[in-house]
């Protein structure tokens, strides 16, 4: 009996101890903190990182997690941005959802692969693994090795969007759970394909053509290569104070300037964006 | 109260935290995951095959399955290599050879698991991949990394076991005319079976709950592999992979996926305890 009297006791003690953890790492006074997509993070950082430099005494705090991770973060408060790399869904709509910066899909093989141009249809046949021979469409006599990322990822569901539409991804398919294991996998199997962002794509593997439309910042700027997402800032309500600030120093040429040199591309911003920054 | 009162309720107290620590955790998983596996049905989780979270489908059987094959094949790998390990040092070496080697094989514990799976990505995978074929991310890959990986847990509890055997045994074994070999197939490794099963369910227990490792190696497809060159998934990976993105049912779904993985490792740590004592008594 005494035993159980004590553990409870130790119980509510660790309870309490783990309490004041929690509330002391979600205290970050004065701060801006952004949190979610891994895609997203790595420009945000850098971002802020720049931000701080010119504006002492404001902190920004960058976090990953993931898109869901952030947009949750945004709608309880634990966050004060959130970062999204895939659109909002449904029973998101009542945040306010800002495009940064777009960000291009490179469908990717092995360099020594000898395909360059590969059609929408092909891309479309091959991850449904209705295609399962390079030989089908005039490469080597192997089978392909299919590469995509984790179900839940933005840039899966934007290359399920954009490429497979009501097709599935084959089960058959290797997961990899980050951009760069994919490029890292596709750069050393020779039969692999694979998708990831356009900035991180080297020299290691080929980014294939789609349509005969090669992946550049021309091509995308002028909507000629359409396998292009908005990376998003996630808002509760209209950003005010330091969250406004940081927008706006983002969405300036000097912000733009920044993430296009990290490999991503600044639109024209689109009727529909500017109605969302404006709302 | 005196001082040894004192220290004795605040030792009891430490170890009853550590307890509540592991309740608390179990509850959440709980708490989290048995929602969903009612919601879908637990026939259809645990026997279905399709995971496609995003299309509320959730099958665990291909990642139930692919566990089984990577420990299986991990056991094929790690325990004759251990046996034969455990048996030299505790019989056919030097006690001085042994006393080098025995540090060197506890420092294969010591060694993080990221680094196992980093040196099967280089070297394991390419190696298959150019030999055998398939995308060399595979079963096979995965199960000789863990094979390596639960060595020292199978070679030390092992060798204890071996060496807690009387004297007697060889002594009479020996006086019998049994040569050396004899002993050890006939004599020694029957008494300490006990000792030896519990090394090898507790290697199981290491296995199917390696997680960074098979990330890296297994390709985590979710199709149910049909052969030790295709990729496979299992239920940590599973969980290890998709957490940093997964909301809603699909997040309850890995914490589901956690409680099947409790209720395996529970029971193979209590198979593993039940055994042990046996051996004992």
């Amino acid at each position: 009996m005494e035993i159980i009297r004590r553990s409870r006791w130790v119980c509510w003690i660790g309870l309490l101890i783990l309490a004041a953890l929690l509330s002391s790492c979600q205290r970050q006074h004065g701060g801006l903190s952004v949190v979610g997509s891994t895609s997203v993070e790595p420009f945000a950082e850098a971002l802020a990182e720049d931000y701080m430099s010119h504006h002492r005494g404001e902190k920004i705090f960058v976090q990953g997690g993931g898109s869901s991770a952030g947009i949750q973060a945004v709608r309880t408060g634990a966050a004060n941005v959130g970062m999204s790399s895939r659109n909002l869904m449904d029973g998101e709509k009542d945040l306010i959802a800002v495009p940064i910066i777009y960000d291009a899909i490179a469908v990717i093989v092995h360099r020594d692969n000898p395909l360059n141009d590969l059609t929408l249809n092909q891309i479309r046949k091959i991850f449904s693994a209705e295609i399962t021979r390079w030989s089908e469409l005039g490469g080597r006599n192997h089978s392909i090795t299919l590469v995509t990322r984790e179900e839940g990822s933005g840039t899966r569901e934007a290359f399920q969007k954009l490429i497979m539409e009501k097709n599935e991804i084959s089960l058959s398919a290797l997961v990899q759970d980050s951009n760069g294991a994919i490029r890292q996998v596709v750069a050393d199997d020779r039969n692999a394909i694979g998708y990831i962002s356009l900035g991180l794509v080297n020299d290691r593997v080929k980014a294939l053509k789609i349509d005969g439309i090669e992946a550049n910042v021309e091509n995308i700027q002028h909507h000629r290569y359409n396998i292009v997402r908005p990376f998003l800032f996630i808002f509760k309500s209209h950003p005010q104070g330091l969250a406004k600030d940081f927008l706006e120093y983002i969405l300036s040429p000097e912000g733009q300037k920044l993430l296009i040199q990290e490999g991503l591309i600044s639109m024209n911003p689109t009727p529909d964006s500017k109605k969302e920054a404006r709302r | 109260m005196s001082k040894e009162k004192i220290l004795e309720k605040s030792f009891l107290l430490i170890a009853l935290s550590s307890i509540s620590i592991l309740a608390l955790i179990a509850f959440f998983i709980f708490q989290q995951g048995i929602p969903l596996m009612w919601k879908v049905g637990l026939n259809s989780f645990l026997l279905g095959d399709r995971w496609f979270p995003s299309k509320e489908s959730f099958g665990i059987f291909p990642m139930i399955v692919g566990s089984f094959w990577v420990t299986l094949g991990s056991l094929i790998v790690g325990v004759p290599l251990g046996m034969a390990c455990a048996v030299f040092l505790s019989e056919l070496t030097h006690p001085t050879i042994a006393m080098i080697l025995r540090p060197m094989i506890q420092l294969l514990a010591a060694i993080p698991s990221v680094i196992y799976g980093f040196w099967g990505l280089i070297v394991l995978v390419p190696l298959i991949r150019d030999s055998l074929g398939g995308p060399g991310l595979s079963i096979l890959a995965g199960s000789l990394v863990l094979g390596i990986m639960i060595l020292p847990t199978i070679i030390s509890i092992s060798e204890d076991s071996l060496r807690a055997l009387p004297r007697t045994y060889k002594e009479g074994a020996f006086s019998l005319g049994a040569t050396h070999w004899q002993t050890i197939w006939r004599v020694l490794l029957p008494a300490a079976r006990s000792g030896i099963v519990a090394s090898i369910i507790l290697g199981m227990g290491r296995a199917i709950g390696e997680t960074m490792a098979m990330i890296m190696i297994l390709g985590n497809a979710t199709q149910l592999p049909n052969s030790i060159l295709s990729s496979a998934r299992t239920l940590t990976t599973n969980i290890g992979i998709e957490m940093g993105y997964a909301s809603g049912d699909h997040r309850q779904a890995l914490f589901a996926t956690g409680v099947v993985l409790f209720f395996i490792i529970m029971g193979l740590n209590s198979l593993a305890l039940i055994l042990s004592r046996k051996g004992r008594a």
